[in-house]
């Protein structure tokens, strides 16, 4: 009873490690995946496995290059989380390539590059879906009817075939299977859209669309209310805070709904912008991506408040149908000056001292 | 500004119930029904106890006692020699066997003065001397009372009590402390529900002392068989209120709890006396209790000995200065359920590892606890920040850990403290909830030593330099006052020799001559001499290390005398220059294996400028000293001519100059 080992306090700790944190979130991602598979086919599932699989491959080959363990990186799966996020942005036909260049980019150069996981300025998901964005239009933006509507019956053997060639199994290309049963060629809600007001109809009318009413306005609603679900999940698991959805959809909502009084013919109701496209998910699993976000209260509001105004400017005035990756982007950049200027006051001062001469870590 | 809660919304708030919030916190599991079950128990004496010279917050007393000493139980083993110091008592009777060096109760693990007590069983006591009706007493006669029993805060910092107490601003809100928010410990638990009459006693004493305008008994919800018997010791005091605080860590900390129950902060850089509070731990109002009514010291405590590894846990009596390891013994310590053998002293959450059984309880000792395998954390497995910012949602002081994390670990140590580093209070929340396992209250704490560290040498190069340029003055002055009566002098002697006439002229023409002669037989061995001479003061101004010899030649009365204080002036300058090198050597050595500090450089620079009007003084004295021995032969040709007697006199006061600046390097 003579030597004893020695440590620094505290010796308890709560035994939630950042793998199980990310793996929360993988979970809750789940409702949101399995109802865009049951809407979009299975083309997820094996962009997902695609994704995954490169991931953790860049992961390993990288650190192995820095000299780094890492076995315990994998296992703190933030590197799937990643893939995952990226998997269930792009379109489930997206060729193989696209999915395997964009996880290669996010894990090897937006994340490791950066000096790996905390270090990253930028959310690596979405940093990877603006590239791939910008380099492979085209193929980034052909989304698929709901498979109730599709024309074709599609199996996941086609899907298969399909991401890996470009063609279905029996032949079919992805503008051919983008055609829904009436003949109406297939595009997303927010596409459809700004389609259609730059063809000079106003939004009563694109919404009225026939093909619209039948075919595209169907399946996003309840993927985007599925992830809300999973969302909710996380906020009341305290994983997540709320202030960075909160304030991300309320500003959205804000901004659109101003818009929409402001000239309903021209801009689509808050409600449209709240069930379509990525503002959900967005909200919940990808600006709150805690390496890239801001870090004080405070700031996680403007953050989030911010991300949600850039979403609905993008929206309406830029030139892609959907904003979210653009949105986090441009505030991941403006992170270290809200941090910096968000501080809490700490217990017993009376003014924030200001006078911080050094940059934030970032 | 903030404005402070006013002690009516205060109470109204209170009477309804409800109170405030501290940000953050954590909920760690409890396990404090392990110990809190049953009674404390009385701890078997020890053969030996081990009394450290220094339990408080503070400076030691003065030992009193000698090795060989036979001394009783309550003794007092050190002497209150100022404010602050604590005396120590011995906590039974026996012998003083060793006064010296013993590991002592503290994070660093090191050895501290201790005095080691070969118990003889007997636990004979000094005599005591209560007073029972005290508030007939002086407040300051309590408060000495307070002081001689040796009390300090037993909560865990151990501030000196006496020192507290002693308080001239008013008091709003005496707060009695029975938070007890650490998991594990009951140590205060079973002391108020045992002990709670003792307590309400202790209070009591304090009201009279402090005379504060309403008590708080704070307990958290978890002990609801304290509040209990709290509430009943209290019940006939209308200004005393027992209060159930939620359980949250860290509630039982000075600056949360102030908080929570009348939401005022405590200034950053101030007392809780600046915003009326004033608190105290329920196991010091117990010893003062004792102090003042029985007149017992100090001199045993409530321990709580728990964890997974102990076979029986429980509370005991301890006596001060009781080797853990009897404390281990006696509640069934088996360490055969620890993989890698751990003893900390406190809680989990801010207890501090022991490294060896023999440290002794001390008077801020409130638990041992010895976790089985897989209880507490295992060995840190730290991982990457991820920025998560849980560690600032549990901040109960509203900082960035996070922030605090990176500046400390990079060493932007200005940069921590503009993120209020100091205001840490290291209660572990941050590293209790931190997903990377990062190892947080560790880097604030090796942050903080260092800055410390950083603001001492500051602080002495600072202390240096004043003392510096102080001397630098002086030498000024003096070089100042030297010339003065050298002026004077040759005045005074021109004066005389107007006066004399011939007689003082003929002698100076006497001496003249002689020194020419001298000089002409000795110019060979001169000239090399004084090469060595200007080299001499080359080389102890390019060491620009002072010489320190501040040679006053006298005056010299002829040419003869000025040459041999120049000769003895080339020994002692050789000498000091052989002095200089050594200490030049020395200096160097002393600074190559220090970083460069800023206090370094300056002191550099300040060296360099004294370099330079080292060499320009030394470059005048050569010129000076050829000039001295032209004029000297000028003045061998002219003999008989006054004019040229009186300018040779003028040069001679010259002549010192060298000297003068000399002293000066």
């Amino acid at each position: 009873m003579s030597k004893f080992v020695v440590g620094s306090s505290p010796h308890l700790h709560n035994k939630k490690d950042t793998g199980a944190v990310m793996r929360l979130v993988i979970y809750a991602a789940l409702p949101g995946i399995l109802m865009q598979i049951f809407m979009f086919g299975f083309g997820l599932v094996i962009q997902l496995g695609l994704a995954i699989v490169t991931a953790i491959v860049c992961e390993v080959v990288i650190l192995e290059l820095r000299k780094k363990d890492s076995e315990r990186a994998v296992k703190d799966y933030s590197a799937v989380l990643t893939a995952v996020l990226l998997a269930l942005s792009i379109p489930p036909l997206a060729p193989w390539w696209v999915i395997v260049i964009g996880t290669f980019f996010a894990i090897a150069i937006v994340k490791q590059l950066y000096g790996g996981l905390g270090y990253n300025m930028f959310n690596p998901a979405m940093a990877a879906y603006v590239m791939l964005l910008i380099s492979f239009p085209v193929q980034m933006t052909s989304w698929l009817p709901p498979v109730s509507l599709s024309a074709q019956d599609f199996s996941i053997w086609d899907s298969l075939y399909t991401i890996f060639t470009g063609f279905t199994a029996s032949g079919y290309s992805i503008a051919q299977l983008q055609v829904v049963a009436d003949g109406a060629t297939m595009a997303t809600p927010l596409d459809h859209l700004k389609t259609s007001l730059s063809e000079g109809y106003i939004v009563p009318e694109a919404l009225n669309n026939k093909s619209f009413v039948s075919s595209i306005g169907e399946g996003w609603g309840p993927v985007s209310l599925a992830y809300l679900v999973g969302g909710l999940f996380l906020v009341k698991l305290k994983v997540i805070n709320w202030h960075i959805p909160g304030s991300m959809i309320l500003s959205a909502m804000l901004v659109s709904g101003v818009l929409f009084m402001f000239d309903a013919s021209t801009h689509a109701s808050p409600w449209f912008h709240f069930i379509n496209g990525s503002l959900i998910v967005g909200a919940f699993f990808i600006a709150t991506d805690p390496v890239s976000a801001s870090t004080t209260n405070k700031g996680r509001l403007v953050f989030g408040a911010a991300i949600g105004f850039w979403i609905i400017v993008i929206r309406t005035w830029g030139g892609y149908p959907d904003a979210i990756a653009f949105a986090v982007v441009i505030m991941n950049m403006a992170v270290p000056l809200i941090d910096y200027y968000t501080r809490p006051r700490t217990y017993g001062h009376t003014v924030k001292a200001k006078n911080i001469t050094s940059q934030d870590p970032k | 500004m903030r404005v402070l809660a006013d002690y009516d919304t205060i109470l109204e708030k209170l009477s309804l119930g409800q109170l405030w919030d501290f940000p953050g916190g954590v909920h760690p599991i409890q396990q404090k029904d392990m110990s809190n079950q049953s009674l404390i128990q009385k701890l078997p004496l020890p053969s030996h106890i081990y009394i450290p010279v220094k339990q408080h917050i503070g400076v030691e007393g003065e030992i009193v006692v000698n090795v060989g000493d036979r001394v009783l139980h309550g003794q007092a083993l050190t002497r209150n020699f100022n404010t602050f110091a604590l005396p120590v008592h011995a906590s039974s009777s026996g012998t003083v066997v060793s006064i010296g060096e013993h590991p002592a109760a503290h994070p660093s693990g090191l050895s501290e003065l201790t005095i080691c007590i070969e118990l003889d069983g007997l636990h004979e006591s000094l005599a005591t001397n209560g007073v029972h009706d005290y508030a007939k007493k002086d407040k300051s006669d309590i408060i000495n009372a307070i002081c001689q029993a040796g009390i300090s805060g037993m909560g865990g910092a151990g501030f000196p009590t006496h020192i507290k107490s002693t308080n001239v601003k008013p008091i709003e809100f005496l707060v009695i402390n029975g938070i007890e928010c650490e998991p594990y410990i009951t140590s205060d638990d079973r002391l108020m529900r045992e002990h709670a009459w003792q307590i309400r006693q202790g209070i009591d004493i304090l009201v009279h002392i402090l005379s504060p305008k309403q008590v708080i008994v704070a307990i958290e919800d978890n002990k609801p068989e304290a509040y209990e018997t709290m509430a009943i010791a209290c019940q006939q005091q209308s200004d005393y209120q027992v209060i159930k605080v939620p359980t949250k860590y860290p509630a039982g900390g000075e600056k949360q709890l102030i908080q929570v129950l009348t939401s005022r902060e405590v200034p950053a850089d101030g007392l809780p006396i600046d915003v009326g509070c004033m608190m105290y731990n329920v196991g010091t109002c117990f010893a003062i209790a004792d102090a003042v009514i029985e007149g017992k010291p100090l001199t045993q405590r409530v321990v709580t000995v728990t964890g997974g590894a102990i076979g029986k846990p429980q509370n005991v009596w301890a006596p001060i200065g009781t080797p853990i390891i009897d404390l281990l013994r006696f509640a069934q310590y088996e360490q055969k359920k620890q993989a890698h053998p751990k003893i900390i002293m406190g809680g989990p959450m801010m207890g501090f590892t022991l490294a060896s059984a023999k440290i002794p309880v001390v008077k801020t000792t409130n638990c041992i606890l010895a976790p089985a395998q897989h209880e507490l954390a295992d060995a840190s497995n730290e991982r990457a920040c991820i920025r998560c910012s849980a560690c600032a949602d549990a901040c109960p002081q509203s900082l960035l850990p996070q922030q605090l994390f990176w500046y400390s670990k990079a060493k932007e140590y200005d940069t921590a403290q503009e993120y209020n580093l100091f205001d840490c209070i290291e209660c572990g929340a941050c590293a209790y909830v931190c997903p990377s396992e990062i190892p947080l209250v560790h880097y604030y704490r090796q942050a903080k030593t260092n800055i410390k560290q950083q603001e001492q040498e500051k602080a002495q190069a600072e202390k240096a330099r004043v003392r510096f340029e102080a001397r630098k003055m002086r030498l000024e002055r003096e070089k100042f006052e030297r010339e003065e009566k050298h002026r004077k002098a040759a005045e005074a002697r021109k004066q005389a020799m107007t006066s004399d006439g011939g007689a003082a002229k003929d002698k100076i023409a006497a001496a003249l001559a002689r020194a020419k002669a001298k000089k002409a037989a000795k110019s060979e061995t001169d000239s090399p001499v004084s090469a060595a001479k200007d080299e001499s003061t080359l080389n102890a101004s390019n060491v620009g290390e002072t010489t320190d010899s501040k040679v006053q030649t006298p005056e010299p009365n002829n040419e003869q005398a000025a040459e041999t204080s120049s000769a003895q002036d080339d020994k002692k300058k050789r000498v000091a220059q052989a002095v200089a090198r050594a200490k030049a050597k020395k200096l160097a050595k002393s600074e190559e294996p220090k970083p460069a500090t800023a206090s370094n450089t300056k002191k550099k620079e300040a060296e360099t400028t004294n370099d330079k009007t080292l060499e320009k003084s030394s470059d005048e004295a050569s010129a000076q000293d050829d000039k001295k021995k032209r004029v000297a032969q000028a003045i061998a040709r002219a003999k008989a001519k006054k004019l040229a007697k009186a300018k040779a006199a003028q040069e001679q006061t010259n002549n010192d100059k060298p000297n003068d600046e000399g002293a000066n390097e």
